[in-house]
Parts: structure tokens; C-alpha cells; sequence
């Protein structure tokens, strides 16, 4: 036990640095969900696109600013009637400003996505694609492919449309798609075959059968989806537009139904003033930047290098709560590992460590080269290579004899040393007149049962042939993932791993990984039943894929994430495409999903919970001439009736500037039980929203009564 | 004693008492809701309408069966009435006039109890006993049927969109809880001294002036309805300021246990419906923190009032019985407007201007603290509604409700439901302001320009829109009601301000039951734990003060923040 301690140590290293590289968009400081960029000149570069957004047609779409937009074309209106009276103007150039810092939040948020399309297009213009016809080849441009046409790409084209490769292999850049640099094998059948409009072929030539018609081409979706231009509202965006346009309904019939009341105190109010306290109290803050919120949401992933095909998906990605995870590549790394030697029969530990690393030499499989890494790192040994042994014949590894080894020339004997399979190696023994002796098969029995794989280490010489211990290969979990496991229970969300394995293997690695629950021996079948098991009790289901035969689980799943590399049928299939091919970094998503909602929940909070200050700014305000007992509500002191006015109308455009970069980078986020991520929130923007405008306020009434002409 | 621990003492023990009794009644109330069997009496009732009791109704059907129950209800009252005059036993009282008739059907199906009639001179035996007392039982059954049919929403394990059926919900509620529940309540009245008897009306000689009349009557068992069904329909005009309703404080504390009983208990019902009683103890702990708060609030008001006058006498004992004195009348005008009870043993609108406005806030939170029987229920719970889409938003999931994922649709017919009232209560009181007879009404009139007393004759109007459209019935007494608009006007916004949030919250019920419930994981927001509890409370108090908070400023706070 011990031992294995201290090897998950030594490859902590390693894997740790992979993860690193691997999930570049975590900052190394551990939970949170990094934000993009804002970079505040974005704001003034969006100034002309937030202004063609005042179009009453683009307003209506948001109910809450469609009312802000009408009171200022009210006060605008009234403004210009008495234009002497500077509270009618101000209040209505403030109102013009609110309803501009809204749709520039919205251009900002817009126009990240749309630098990412530009570089997209030009990836996509221009390219001449040769098409077979009866065998003859002919040049058309790329956008008049259709399904079904045959290409020809050799090395330098650019591939003119999304298909499958049905003829050669070829080595593709992708860099325009994925912006990963290092080209990709793509061949004909498996699930490599897949090519993406756009990238180029760097050597060979291959024949692509095209699978998408003109203009909906994978990056033609792409374009449309960063741009914003396919976003459809989500049905918790929805729902909360529901209750945000009943806020404002309700706010309305207060607005509209005090000035009856106030002529009938004898203290009728301007319509300006009425406004004024309409736009304050109606939920603005977060009406402004709801769909900033959505678009930067999206927009988060496609940073990380994942495209939805709908926000839809990202949302359910919130509410997954049960996680399939393959178990190659996302739990564990790639390849099973060296984990330790063990002798049999008072055989001499550091003679079998030498033993195996003489074998291993000739073994270039990653398991063999783990074994030399293994004796050298543990067992002291020095390093060497084929070329430090002198009289050595090797033996390499294949896949039809299960060994390697290598026979040694020294003094006229021959030492022959072989490493393998254990079946394999027990025969050569055998075969050379020795025994398996009992320990060695309850070791490697033993071995089998804990997930592992045995391999025999075992010499010959003139004195006969005997086996001299046991390689004991295993899975290595990626570092960190019990706690990133442990993270998501936290979350509420359980954890299956899909496995090949048999169950004793599968149970073994589950187990020391600490996921909550594992398939073993699963087929695309028992993937597909698991999902609509987990479904039909009413949960939420993600998965990753990349292969045809996961084509129907991604389709079945609620957020299906394929990977790049995969096939164009599990692309098809899935709701989102990682660029990256990571399937860890599905965890990523849903961290993206959850944040989304916690921002749009945090800013209603906040909105709403501002209301309360700005009715006392406001209230007295108004109403002290009548009565003025009314006056002691004015707990803020503010200086004047007119700039208490003032002063809630400009905090109130000014809080949606200042959330603008909240809203694009999303509110922090770490997983934790929704217990005290409730706690935390309500406390931040509860709280905070009822607190921060009276401080807000009072400081913009002070600048306020400074300028002269105010009072 | 003196008065101030002696109130306290009092809201104490009110509380002591509901917790004890909360628990078996609440449960004893889900077994009714819940049984099989079918009493014969109730087999009789179920063949009087054609009804199979036990055939589930959608949500459709459920709303068809209320509305026209109610419908029916509305339309013989009004009838009996318009015939008073002719009917025999009517003890020679005239017909009512159409606008009265209409309002005081309203009224009662709408389970208001509005009065803009003195009970004693108005009505007769046969509307009183075959009408008004009918309806003080079956429009109560109505609400907790809905009530139930909600709760069934969010409990039901099928997604079929079943809510049970409304007959059996209404002939079980009547027969099981509101009649013997009244019948004892009658009992222990009589025991604290609330007259029962058939006698006429003695002339009990000269006082002041003229001959003074005593009524006599079966008063107990009405009055034990009137507070067990959060009616409030008195049998004498001054209502439970009358001693033969209300004979002392132990009568006085008996009537508010009434009214709070059914109302909380429900929270138990709800809890061992859903399977869960640790959320039916969420809802009462909001419930119960509200209705404490205001108690507390309203007893240092109406106790430490500045001015000389109310100093000297030790409190604002102006429109309060000295039987009860300032700690029974706090206590009873709490909680008569934090349910849609609406009966007085005090009048509202000699309280001092903050305790006038603590009884229109109370009205003003929808009376879900603990509510009318059944709607504060079902109110609390589209509140609750609402708070878990906010809060679950910040817990980064789609809102979830005790499995069920809240949705567009689930907030579309809660947003609805909360937008009612409101728009009732300041669309109504705006024209009554703004049109120019209405006004005259204000007897302590309008006119004399002192603006102390225009913000109190504005409370007038408010209080009178705010208490029919949220079915309080109780009155801000100093406007006289009984004139075409305001019989009219009062009477839409009593009947409005009942069916239309049946109608979406018996859309919502259905919406929830259609769903496959969502299992808990760690990452679902806990609606048992005291932070949701005080969630809500926050959620209910923001919601309505935000909308209020103007009407409110000129009307009590104006009043109470000048002296």
C-alpha cells in the first residue's frame, strides 16, 4: 500500500503538467471558471452598434428597456415643451444614456463573438474545390458542393467543404477550426475520418465525400453562432423575461395610478418626474444585460473552444446531475503504467528491475517504455539505452508473440531475458525446461483481480529457465481527479465511468479514481440504456463521444459533447463539438452552464433589491411639499427634491455600465452545495443590492449639489 | 398586569397554542383530502350534483367545477335577496336593492364578507341561515379545495396532471373539517358567554335619549364560522366589537385562535402531502415570522404613540374595546387582516396612522400570513414559487420546487397571480380618487382641507379596494360603501380578486403535475432550511412593498409621519 503511494507521487508530475495544458482556460489558482477579457475600449467600439439598436423594433424584444426607451421619447417630448426647465432635459439625456448603456452592453457581448467569425470566414472564402465526375476531375468552387460530391485533396488544398474521408490518409491542419497548430491523421473508415471545411491538407491526398450542403457547413454554423445571429432565447431566459415584464406591468399600474392619488393629496407630479421613478423602479439593471449575460455565456465556451449548437445546451448543462465519462483519456491517462516489480522465489528484486529494464529496451509500446521509466525512477538503475548494451540481440515486442526481451552474449553463455503477456512468457519458460512455480500465478492472479495487468519477467541461462517476478501494470488516474470528483458530488452530480474493461477492473479503477458509480464491458447499447435509465428518473444526462457507434447516446443524452476528432455522425449527433477533443473538460461546461444561471439570478436579485433605496430617494422627493412628514423618509439627507431625482436617475444608468464586465465574465463561481452558494450570493447581491445604491446615490446627490444651478 | 406584558403574553400563548394544535389538525386535514371512503351524507351530496367523487380532474375541469359552483352560488344569493320581501319568514325586511344584492353575493361566495349593510337591519332569517351561512361554510370547503388541488400538484407522483376531484374536495371539507370544527367552536363561544338563543329583539328601556333595542339571535354558532371559514361576516354591525359576539378577552383570544387555526394547520397538511413535513414547517416559519412581526409591530405602535391624548390614556384605546384593551385589539386586528378574515373587535381606522397601515400592509401581502383558510396556503406557495426562481438561479440550476423544475409556464401563471391584486387595488382606488362623486363618500370628509386628514381619507379608499380585492371584508370604517359605485366597483373587485388567482393557480397546479418530478442532489436548493424560510418572508414583503410603497406613503405613512 504504501508502495503505491509513493508512485501516484512520482506521476503527479507529469499528469498534473498534462492537465495544465489540457484545460488552459482554468487559471492554475484551482475552482473558478476564468472569465473573457474586457477590455473597456470594447465599449466605445460598440457605441454605433448600441445606437442602431435603439430601433424600436430591435427594443421590443426587451420589454423592460422598450419601457425605458418609450419614457424617453416621453421626457424628450415634454422636455422640448418647456425647454427653459434644465430637470426635464437632464432627466431625459439620462434616460437616452440608460437605454444606450443597455444595447452597448449587448454590442460588447456581441462583438467578441464576431472577431472570432471574421477569422472564421476568411477560412472559408475562396477555396476551388476538385470534384470526381465519372472519374474525371473537375474545378468548382467550393460553395457549389453538394452531399454526396466527391473530392480530391492533396497536400496544400484547402478542403472546400465538411465530409467524411473515404479514400487514403492525410495529415490535416486544422488550426483554422481549432486553432491547435500541430496537424491531425485523417483517414478513410474509423472514426478518424471525419475533415472540416477550411482546414488544409498538409501531405497526401485523399477522396472526401461531402456531407454538408452549401452554406451549412460546420463552420458556416460556427460563424452564425459566435456572431449571435442563430441565439435563440433559453427557457430559463424565458421565464425570467416573464417575471421581469410582470415587474415592469406592476411598476407601471404603481406609476401610472399615483398621479390620481398624489392630485388627489393636492400635489400633482410632471409626467417627467414620473418617469423618472418608472425607469428607476422597473428591473433595468438586469433587463439591460440579460441578453449580454447569454451571449457572454456562449461566448465563454467558445474561448475554451467548444460550440454549442444552442444556448439551449448550455443551460441544460447547468442542471446536468449525472456525468458519463469514458474511462480512457478522461479518468485515466491514455496507457496503463509500470507500477511496480515483484519478485517470486527469493529472487532478487534489484535483479528483476534489471531483468525487466533489459527487456523493456526493445519494447517501444508506452507500457514497455513505462517499465524503463519505472526502473530507473524507483529502482535506481542506471539509464541506458539499446546502444549501451554491448553483445545484446533484441527481441522487440509484437503483438502476435505478447514479449520482449533481449539474449545476452557474455563469456561464451548466453543469458536470454523475456518480459510479456503472462500466458506468453509462462510457455517460453516451459518451453525451455522450466517451472512456473505456484507464487508466480497467485501473484499475477492477485494482480488481475485489483484492475491491474501482470507481466512475467523471466530468464533462461545454461542453468535452466525460472521466472524472476512480476510487472505489475496499472491504470494511472489523472491527478486531482478524486477531488474533481468529489467537487461534482458536491454539486450534486454523479459520476458513471465508461469502461471496456471487465467488471473487476472497471470496479478497481472506479474505486481508487472515486467516481460514484461505473459501467463495465459497456457496449453503444448499454450506454444508450444507461441514459434513458437516468433520464426517465428525471435527470439530467451528459456525455462525450466521438466514435459513429456513440452517435446515438450523444443524441439521446441532454448535453452531448463530441469531440473534434471524432466522426461527422457523432458531431451531427451531440449539441456541442470540443475543438480541443478534452472529455474532461465536459466538467468545464457544466461549471459554464451554472455560472450562467447564477449571473442572471444574482442581477435580478441585485436589480430588484435596489428598489428599495431608490423609493427612498425618490418618495420624499416628490411628496414633501404635501406632506411634509414625508420628509423624514429622505434617510440619505439628500440635497434637493430635484436632485434626489436626478441622482437615482443617473445611478441607475450608471450601475449597468459598471456590471457590464460582471455580466461578460459571469459571477464568480466555485463549486460548492447550493446551501452556501445561496448563502454567498444572497448575501453579495441581496444585500449588496440593497446597500450599494443608498451609498450610490448619496455620492452622485453630493457631486450633484455641487454644480451650480441645481438647487 | 400591566397591558404590555399582558399582550405579550397573550401573542405568546397564541402561539404556543397553534404550535400544539397545528400538528394533528394539519394532519387529520391530509387524511380527509386524502381518503377513499365516502360518507353517506356525502353520497347524497354527490348525487345532488351528478357527480363521481371519485373521477381526477385535470386542471380544466377542477377550475370548470370551481367557477361554476361559485357562479351558482353568486346567482341564488342575489336572488334570495331580491326576493327578501316576499319570501315569508323574512321578519317583514324590504328586498335588497339590486347594487347592494349583487355586492353582498359577491361578498360572500367570494369568501370576502364585505358588509355594506348593517347585518341586523338588513337581512332576514332566511338569507341569513339559507344563504350567507351557507356560503360562510362552502366558499371556505372552495378555497381549501384549491388549496388542496395545488398542493396535489406539486405532491403527485404520476404526471397525468390529475389534481383530484373538487366535489369530493368541497363535500369533504365542509362535512369533515368546517362543520364539526364550527360545531365545537359554537360550544366553547357559549361556554365564554357569545350569546345562542331564538329570542326576538327586547326594548330594554331608556338610555340617552331613546329606547335602546338588544338583539337576540343564534350568534355563537355564526360567529364560529364566520372565524373558523376566515369569513368575517358579522351577525351585529359592530361586528366582534359587539359584546353578544364578543363578550371578553378570553372570547376575544378564543375568535383569533379561530382564525388562525385553519390557516396554519394547513402548513402541515402540505407538508405530509408532499411527503416532506420539514417544508410544511418552512412555509409556517414564514408564515408564522410575518404574522409575529406584524403582531409585535402593530402592539409598540398602538402603545407608544406620541400625542398627549393617546400618552395620557396609556395607548390608542380610541376604537378599541376596553374589554380587550390595546394588546387583544393588536392582536385581533393583525390577525383578522393577515387572513381574509375581516372581522373587527376594534376599528381599523382610529388605530394610529402606522397600526392603520400595518392592517393595509397585512392586507397588502396578499394575506398569505397565514392567509385565508386555503388561499393563504395557496398564495404562500405562488410566493414560494417565485423566491425558488430567483434563489435557484443563483444556485446555477434551471428553479426546481420540491422536484418540480419551474419553468416559463410556472412563472407566467405565478407572475399573473401576483399581478392581480395589485392592479385591482390601485386601478380602483385611482378612479374612485379621480372620478368626483366617490370621494364624497369619506364621512369625515375630504373637505376640510387639512392635508393630515386627506391622507387619511385616501387610507379610507385604499383600505376599502385593498380589503375586497385580497377578500378581507374588513373596512377602514369612516366610508360609507353603500352607494351604486362603490357597491359595484367593491363587488367586481371582490369576485375578480377571488376567481382570477384560482384560475392560475389552478394552472399552475396543473402545469407541476404534468411534470416528472426531478430527484434531489446536493446541488438542489434546500426549500426546508431557515434561509429559504427567510427568503420567503423577504420575497413576500418585497414584493408587495415595492408595489405599495407610493400608495402607502400617502396614505398612512403620510398620517403617521406627521405627528
Amino acid at each position: 500500500m504504501s508502495m503505491s503511494t509513493s508512485t501516484s507521487t512520482s506521476t503527479s508530475t507529469a499528469a498534473g503538467a498534462a492537465r495544465r495544458t489540457t484545460s488552459s482556460g482554468r487559471d492554475p489558482g484551482g475552482g473558478r471558471v476564468g472569465g473573457g477579457l474586457f477590455d473597456p475600449a470594447a465599449l466605445l467600439r460598440s457605441l454605433p452598434e448600441a445606437c442602431r439598436k435603439l430601433d424600436p423594433r430591435v427594443m421590443v424584444k426587451s420589454p423592460v428597456m422598450f419601457v425605458v426607451e418609450i419614457g424617453s421619447v416621453l421626457t424628450t417630448a415634454y422636455a422640448v415643451a418647456s425647454p427653459g426647465d434644465w430637470f426635464g432635459w437632464a432627466v431625459a439625456a439620462w434616460l437616452w444614456l440608460t437605454t444606450l448603456f443597455a444595447n452597448l452592453a449587448e454590442a460588447v457581448a456581441e462583438g467578441r463573438g464576431k472577431a472570432q467569425a471574421d477569422t472564421l470566414r476568411r477560412a472559408r472564402t475562396g477555396t476551388v474545390a476538385r470534384r470526381l465526375t465519372g472519374g474525371a476531375e473537375e474545378r468548382v468552387p467550393g460553395t457549389a458542393l453538394h452531399a454526396g460530391d466527391l473530392v480530391v485533396c492533396e497536400a496544400g488544398d484547402t478542403v472546400p467543404g465538411d465530409g467524411d474521408v473515404v479514400e487514403g490518409v492525410a495529415s490535416v491542419d486544422e488550426s483554422a477550426v481549432t486553432g491547435e497548430s500541430a496537424p491531425v491523421i485523417r483517414e478513410s473508415g474509423g472514426d478518424r475520418s471525419a475533415v472540416t471545411g477550411g482546414t488544409k491538407v498538409l501531405s497526401d491526398r485523399v477522396v472526401v465525400r461531402i456531407t454538408a450542403e452549401p452554406g451549412d457547413t460546420f463552420i458556416d454554423r460556427m460563424i452564425r453562432l459566435v456572431e449571435g445571429a442563430a441565439r435563440q432565447k433559453t427557457p430559463n431566459e424565458i421565464a425570467l423575461n416573464t417575471l421581469l415584464a410582470s415587474l415592469a406591468v406592476v411598476f407601471l399600474i404603481a406609476v401610472v395610478t399615483l398621479q390620481p392619488f398624489a392630485s388627489f393629496a393636492g400635489d400633482p407630479q410632471t409626467v417627467i418626474v414620473l418617469v423618472a421613478l418608472l425607469v428607476c423602479l422597473i428591473p433595468t439593471t438586469i433587463g439591460a444585460l440579460l441578453s449580454a449575460i447569454g451571449i457572454a455565456g456562449m461566448d465563454r465556451l467558445v474561448q475554451r473552444n467548444v460550440l454549442a449548437t444552442s444556448g439551449r445546451a448550455v443551460e441544460a448543462a447547468g442542471d446536468v446531475s449525472t456525468l458519463l465519462l469514458d474511462k480512457t483519456g478522461t479518468i485515466t491517462l491514455g496507457n496503463r503504467q509500470a507500477h511496480e516489480f515483484v519478485a517470486v522465489d527469493g529472487a532478487d528484486e534489484s535483479r528483476l528491475a534489471e531483468a525487466a529494464q533489459l527487456s523493456s529496451l526493445a519494447d517501444e509500446t508506452p507500457e514497455g517504455r513505462s517499465v524503463v521509466v519505472l526502473a530507473t525512477e524507483r529502482y535506481g538503475l542506471p539509464e541506458r539505452d539499446r546502444s549501451d548494451v554491448r553483445g545484446a540481440e533484441w527481441i522487440a515486442f509484437t503483438a502476435g508473440t505478447r514479449m520482449s526481451g533481449v539474449d545476452l552474449a557474455a563469456d561464451g553463455a548466453v543469458r536470454r531475458i523475456r518480459k510479456g503477456a503472462a500466458g506468453s512468457v509462462a510457455a517460453w519458460v516451459r518451453g525451455n525446461g522450466g517451472t512456473v512455480p505456484d507464487a508466480a500465478r497467485a501473484l499475477t492472479d492477485r494482480i488481475a483481480e485489483a484492475g491491474g495487468t501482470p507481466l512475467l519477467v523471466a530468464e533462461a541461462d545454461a542453468r535452466g529457465a525460472r521466472v524472476l517476478g512480476v510487472i505489475h501494470l496499472k491504470d494511472v488516474i489523472k491527478s486531482g481527479m478524486r477531488e474533481r470528483f468529489a467537487e461534482l458530488r458536491r454539486m450534486g452530480i454523479r459520476t458513471v465511468m465508461i469502461t471496456g474493461d471487465n467488471p473487476l477492473t472497471a470496479r478497481a479503477i472506479a474505486d481508487e479514481s472515486g467516481v460514484d458509480d461505473f459501467l463495465a464491458e459497456a457496449t453503444p447499447e448499454d450506454k444508450l440504456a444507461l441514459i434513458r435509465r437516468e433520464q426517465s428518473g428525471g435527470r439530467l444526462v451528459a456525455m462525450t463521444g466521438d466514435g459513429t457507434n456513440d452517435a446515438p447516446a450523444l443524441a439521446q443524452a441532454d448535453v452531448g459533447v463530441a469531440m473534434n476528432t471524432g466522426t461527422s455522425a457523432a458531431k451531427e449527433a451531440g449539441n456541442m463539438v470540443d475543438l480541443d477533443s478534452d472529455p474532461t473538460k465536459l466538467i468545464e461546461i457544466i461549471e459554464i452552464g451554472k455560472q450562467l444561471l447564477i449571473t442572471r439570478g444574482a442581477l435580478t436579485t441585485f436589480s430588484i433589491a435596489n428598489d428599495v433605496a431608490k423609493y427612498f430617494a425618490i418618495l420624499p422627493a416628490m411628496f414633501a411639499a404635501a406632506y411634509p412628514g414625508l420628509d423624514r423618509l429622505n434617510v440619505m439627507r439628500l440635497d434637493s427634491p430635484q436632485s434626489a431625482i436626478m441622482s437615482a436617475v443617473v445611478f441607475n444608468a450608471l450601475i449597468i455600465v459598471a456590471l457590464v464586465p460582471l455580466s461578460l465574465k459571469g459571477v464568480r463561481y466555485r463549486p460548492r452545495s447550493a446551501d452556501r452558494m445561496l448563502r454567498r450570493n444572497l448575501l453579495v447581491y441581496g444585500l449588496g443590492g440593497l446597500v450599494t445604491p443608498f451609498a450610490g446615490i448619496k455620492i452622485i446627490d453630493l457631486a450633484l449639489s455641487t454644480v451650480p444651478g441645481v438647487r | 398586569m400591566g397591558p404590555v406584558p399582558s399582550a405579550a403574553l397573550q401573542l405568546l400563548a397564541m402561539a404556543a397554542v397553534l404550535g400544539l394544535v397545528h400538528r394533528p389538525l394539519g394532519d387529520y386535514m391530509a387524511g380527509v383530502y386524502r381518503s377513499h371512503k365516502h360518507l353517506r351524507v356525502e353520497r347524497w351530496a354527490y348525487r345532488c350534483v351528478g357527480a363521481d367523487p371519485d373521477r381526477g380532474m385535470r386542471r380544466g375541469a377542477y377550475l370548470r367545477a370551481v367557477l361554476a359552483f361559485s357562479l351558482a352560488g353568486v346567482i341564488l344569493l342575489y336572488v334570495l335577496q331580491r326576493l327578501q320581501g316576499v319570501l315569508p319568514g323574512s321578519s317583514g325586511l324590504a328586498s335588497v336593492g339590486p347594487a347592494q344584492a349583487f355586492n353582498t353575493a359577491a361578498s360572500f361566495v367570494s369568501n370576502t364578507n364585505w358588509q355594506s349593510y348593517a347585518g341586523e337591519r338588513t337581512m332576514g332569517a332566511v338569507v341569513q341561515a339559507g344563504g350567507l351561512a351557507v356560503q360562510n361554510f362552502v366558499s371556505a370547503a372552495v378555497g381549501m379545495a384549491v388549496a388542496v388541488a395545488l398542493v396535489r400538484g406539486f405532491a403527485a407522483s404520476r404526471d397525468d396532471g390529475e389534481l383530484g376531484n373538487f366535489w369530493a374536495d368541497l363535500v369533504r371539507g365542509t362535512v369533515r373539517i368546517l362543520l364539526p370544527m364550527a360545531f365545537a367552536g359554537a360550544i366553547l363561544l357559549v361556554a365564554t358567554g357569545v350569546i345562542q338563543n331564538f329570542a326576538g329583539v327586547h326594548e330594554v328601556g331608556q338610555f340617552t335619549g331613546g329606547p335602546q333595542q338588544w338583539n337576540g339571535g343564534a350568534v355563537a354558532s355564526q360567529e364560529a364560522i364566520k372565524e373558523l371559514g376566515t369569513n368575517g361576516g358579522g351577525y351585529f354591525n359592530a361586528n366582534s366589537a359587539h359584546p353578544f359576539e364578543n363578550p371578553n378577552g378570553l372570547s376575544n383570544l378564543l375568535e383569533i385562535f379561530l382564525i388562525l387555526v385553519i390557516p396554519f394547520s394547513l402548513t402541515r397538511t402540505f407538508g405530509t402531502m408532499v411527503g416532506s413535513v420539514r417544508q410544511g414547517y418552512a412555509i409556517l416559519a414564514a408564515m408564522a415570522a410575518i404574522w409575529i412581526g406584524f403582531c409585535a409591530l402593530m402592539m409598540w405602535t398602538e402603545f407608544h404613540h406620541g400625542g398627549p391624548a393617546l400618552q395620557a390614556a396609556g395607548g390608542a384605546l380610541e376604537g378599541k374595546e376596553t374589554r380587550f384593551g390595546v394588546g387583544g385589539s393588536s392582536l385581533f386586528a393583525t390577525s383578522t387582516t393577515l387572513t381574509s378574515t375581516g372581522a373587527v373587535d376594534s376599528f381599523h381606522s382610529s388605530f394610529t396612522g402606522f397600526g392603520g397601515g400595518l392592517t393595509l400592509l397585512g392586507m397588502m401581502l396578499g394575506e398569505v400570513a397565514p392567509g385565508g383558510v386555503g388561499s393563504g396556503l395557496y398564495g404562500m406557495l405562488v410566493l414560494a414559487v417565485i423566491a425558488v426562481f430567483v434563489a435557484g438561479l443563483m444556485v446555477g440550476r434551471t428553479p426546481e420546487y420540491l422536484g418540480r423544475k419551474i419553468g416559463s409556464r410556472e412563472i407566467r401563471f405565478a407572475a399573473l397571480y401576483i399581478l392581480v391584486t395589485p392592479a385591482l387595488v390601485l386601478v380602483l382606488t385611482a378612479l374612485s380618487t379621480a372620478l368626483a362623486s366617490p370621494p364624497h363618500s369619506v364621512l369625515n370628509s375630504a373637505a376640510t382641507a387639512v392635508s393630515h386628514s386627506h391622507a387619511h381619507a385616501f387610507s379610507e379608499i385604499l383600505y376599502a379596494y385593498t380589503s375586497a380585492a385580497n377578500n378581507n371584508g374588513s373596512a377602514f370604517a369612516g366610508l360609507n360603501a353603500d352607494t351604486d359605485w362603490y357597491n359595484t366597483t367593491l363587488g367586481i373587485a371582490m369576485l375578480l380578486g377571488r376567481f382570477l388567482p384560482m384560475v392560475f393557480v389552478l394552472a399552475l397546479a396543473g402545469s407541476l403535475a404534468e411534470q416528472r418530478p426531478v430527484p434531489e442532489t446536493a446541488g438542489t436548493l434546500r426549500t426546508h432550511k431557515p434561509l429559504f424560510a427567510s427568503l420567503l418572508v423577504g420575497t413576500t414583503v418585497l414584493v408587495s412593498g415595492l408595489t405599495y410603497f407610493p400608495a402607502l406613503a400617502l396614505g398612512p405613512l403620510a398620517e403617521g409621519l406627521a405627528s
